[in-house]
């Protein structure tokens, strides 16, 4: 309960400018397609300089939690996933927004996002040590089978058919290869220096999502210029309220699937949403509905990534080691005033640990008010006429993918990639299933081969791979959700031919 | 209309001739970084080139772009083959990382596409174990080594990276073999990998060995340098443990231009560099971050890169 003592500190008025300022910035920031939380937390680490070290906490800590939240709405919106956490809110939430219930959709993703970042502070306040030992249970062995279980959700995940969703899997799984290898130093598939470092994600996201739908925008031309202009609905937030809390189901896989992979380093972030989407849809009672502009994939996914943000801090705080790209650039932050994460941070500077823990927390609050505020104009957005639209995205694009490193390569990417999905969509395939592979190649790939290596210099990969609680349990969760997906598919298959034949 | 175009071609050269040494730099200036936002070598440059806007500084602000990738590979390909010789385009370079992946092929750079400016750090690297391990020397450690080959496993940070040669050197100097684990991640896993007690031991930085140290979750067996470190005065260097391993390993961070940049811009960032690292403001927030600062003028860089080359040429062929 130590940490509702430092309540006081937040609400100084410098700090509660620095948080609201954080916030409201980090908003912006998020909602930009290109600028991750990681790279708008590294933006603001310099004007840290000048901070005290409690300060300068809070105002990282606020952007981090409002980023995270930002980059619904440019997944909602413009179907431009800011990050690989909001690539499953574009699903539902996107088509809601083409419908005119954007402001629906950006009410609920801000409430949803408010309580399940809530949800994952409180944990980290009050399980911060039993915590700790959770996240370094997972060895390479472990994250290759977590790994392995992504995989099988892969062919379930929005698409028209199973075959055409692994199909895509594959080919997201073969992107990930390209680039330099660096576990074994091997250079694969590099025939244009762009693809030295490998396809960067967030460029890959961008062109998968947005470059497919610019197209087909420019592809109808003016044809039917004032046909399709559609209304947007006025969404009153306490309908959102209700409604949020009659999808309590959605809301609570997503919270306890956010908490629980955003604690496992290396992994968390980037698929915490995508997994809470999938979990959804298979324990909904109204699967079809999914990928059709159903307000439960959006509550699932924005609750999800959002409830990883405080656990994901959880082996940084206690052991001081970074379990995600913006940790590290936490660290850096913490650093700079001279406070060491782990036992020192808590002990001897329990002033600058709780105030931020605090802040994330009123952050939240604070995210969710000034959502809420402008999500009613922001769903304004889908009133653009398509042509005028279909500029902007492009351009947005472009700013977004040059953004990530500086490089024009990355540019060629996003616009090849793009171009290609364009051609897929055509034929049923989908992007989600894609960018999955995408994400999950290397994690599978470079635990098996470190855990191979530390397998043969001990007790054998067998050993290794397939013995311990951990594992097992793992593989036998990876068993279930294929064999779930088959008897899924199978049934399906009969309802249709039913169906086909009374028809 | 020739004498417009001609005006227009004198008025250039009085332009270009204007912006020689004495007026350097007019503009703000780009340093490119080639590791992700937040990492050391990030958060360091960020830290030494702060005060670079002063007056006695370069009195133009220093900008830092990050181009991560492939252990650093493509940021420096970048910087061989695409960045303008000018002097508004910097490079934070690591050694001996580009040094010895050029050595090992697949690049576009060398020593000899870039000029050294200055160096700002130095951070050895150190060999760490669980706090909880049986092993609490570098002579525990040979011992095991010995008795099981190929069986002690070790995490670091990537190959032919700092934490990589240092493996390499502990490997030559006690003739066994150790397993090393390289990590995707960088250091950080590779020390997660340690505390969670997945390898028996590991390579990694002094500064975050130093803090995990502090925290109590490692120990740390001994500093792959030639002196011991300040932050670090109880642990024994790998010679005063009878491993003949020396300063090859230890993790040179500082400013380079590319080839062909003006020698009279060089020579000026060559004089004002160093100072500007000198700054107290700048030590104070490296101390406090647990980075040690080694500041190396333009000719000692020279030298130790040309060393380093050297002892890496050497300790790579048989790989």
């Amino acid at each position: 309960m130590e940490f509702i003592y430092y309540f006081g500190d937040v609400f100084s008025p410098l700090s509660f400018l620095l948080l609201l300022g954080g916030t409201v910035g980090g908003l912006i920031l998020g909602a930009t397609p290109g600028l991750s939380p990681t790279m708008a937390v590294a933006l603001l680490i310099p004007f840290t300089f000048q901070l005290e070290a409690v300060q300068g906490l809070i105002l990282l800590g606020a952007a981090y939690t409002s980023t995270v939240a930002g980059g619904a709405v440019s997944a909602i919106l413009l179907k431009i996933p800011g990050a690989p956490a909001n690539i499953a809110t574009t699903l539902d939430g996107h088509t809601m927004a083409k419908q005119g219930q954007g402001a629906r959709a950006l009410q609920l993703s801000f409430l949803a996002s408010a309580v399940g970042g809530i949800f994952g502070v409180l944990l980290l306040i009050f399980l911060t040590p039993v915590l700790a030992k959770w996240a370094l249970a997972f060895g390479p062995s472990h994250l290759f089978w977590l790994a392995i279980l992504g995989v099988t959700v892969i062919g379930t995940l929005d698409s028209s058919s199973v075959v055409k969703g692994l199909l895509s899997g594959c080919i997201g799984l073969w992107l990930a290869t390209i680039g330099f290898d660096d576990i074994m130093g091997a250079q694969r598939f590099i025939f244009h220096p762009a693809l030295g470092g490998g396809i960067n994600i967030i460029a890959a996201l961008i062109g998968l999502f947005a470059i497919p739908q610019v197209l087909t925008m420019f592809a109808k031309g003016r044809r039917n210029v004032g046909a399709e202009v559609i209304e947007v609905q006025r969404h009153s937030i306490l309908a959102a309220v209700r409604e949020l809390f009659s999808r309590t189901r959605a809301l609570s896989i997503g919270t306890l699937i956010g908490s629980i992979i955003g604690l496992i380093p290396g992994v968390g972030g980037q698929i915490a949403g995508l997994v809470a989407y999938d979990q959804t849809k298979k324990f909904s009672s109204e699967k079809d509905k999914f990928g059709t502009g159903h307000s439960e994939g959006v509550i699932a996914a924005e609750a999800a990534n959002n409830a990883m943000v405080g656990p994901s801090l959880v082996p940084l705080l206690t052991l001081s080691i970074p379990g995600s790209p913006t940790a590290a650039v936490l660290l850096g932050g913490l650093l700079i005033h001279g406070i060491f994460p782990g036992s020192d941070l808590f002990d001897n500077h329990p002033d600058v640990a709780w105030t931020f823990i605090n802040s994330m927390l009123i952050g939240q609050v604070l995210m969710c008010i000034f959502g809420l505020y402008v999500a009613g104009l922001a769903a304004r957005v889908a009133q653009v006429p398509q042509s005028v639209m279909a500029a902007i995205v492009l351009s947005l694009s472009v700013f977004g993918a040059y953004s990530v490193q500086s490089s024009m390569g990355d540019v060629y990417v996003m616009a090849c990639l793009g171009i290609g999905m364009f051609f897929l969509e055509r034929f049923g395939f989908s992007a989600a299933p894609l960018v999955l592979g995408l994400i999950l190649g290397p994690i599978a790939e470079a635990n098996f081969i470190q855990g191979s290596m530390i397998a043969d210099a001990t007790d054998g990969r067998g050993a290794y791979f397939l013995t311990g609680g951990l594992n097992l349990f793992l593989i036998a969760v990876v068993l279930a959700s294929i064999v779930y997906s088959v008897w899924m598919e199978l049934r399906h298959r009969r309802y249709t031919t039913k169906e086909e034949a009374q028809a | 209309m020739k004498r417009l175009i001609a005006g227009a071609a004198l008025a250039l050269m009085g332009l270009t001739g204007a912006a020689g040494a004495d007026e350097y730099p007019e503009r703000p200036i780009m340093m490119m970084v080639s590791y992700g936002a937040g990492g050391a070598t990030d958060f360091q440059a960020r830290i030494v080139t702060m005060t670079s806007g002063n007056e006695d500084a370069l009195g133009m602000p220093i900008a830092i772009i990050n181009k991560p990738g492939a252990g650093g590979r493509v940021g420096w390909n970048w910087f061989a083959t695409q960045a303008d010789a000018d002097g508004y385009t910097l490079a934070a370079y690591n050694v001996p990382h580009f040094i010895a992946q050029s050595i090992k092929g697949g690049v576009q750079y060398s020593t000899d596409s870039f000029e050294p400016i200055a160096n700002w750090g130095a951070d050895p690297a150190v060999f760490v174990v669980g706090a909880d391990s049986p092993f609490n020397s570098m002579e525990d450690v040979v011992a095991y080594a010995k008795e099981n080959p190929g069986k002690l496993t070790v995490s670091g940070a990537g190959l032919f990276v700092g934490h990589h040669i240092a493996a390499l050197q502990i490997d030559q100097a006690s003739g066994t073999k150790m397993a090393y684990i390289p990590t995707k991640g960088g250091g950080a896993a590779a020390m997660k990998a340690v505390i969670a007690g997945e390898v028996m031991g590991g390579i990694n930085n002094l500064s975050d060995a130093f803090r995990a140290q502090e925290a109590g979750n490692v120990k740390i067996l001994g500093v792959a340098d030639l002196e011991r470190s300040a932050f670090l005065p109880d642990v024994p260097t790998m010679k005063e443990q009878g491993l003949d391993v020396d300063n090859s390993s230890v993790n040179f961070r500082g400013v380079m231009v590319p080839k062909g940049t003006p020698p009279e811009v060089i020579e000026k960032l060559a004089a004002t560099v160093p100072e500007m690292f000198a700054n107290t403001r700048v030590s104070k927030k490296m101390e406090a971050g647990g980075s040690p600062m080694h500041i190396m003028t333009r000719d000692e860089v020279i030298e130790m890169w040309a060393q380093r080359q050297q002892t890496l040429n050497e300790l790579l062929a048989g790989l």
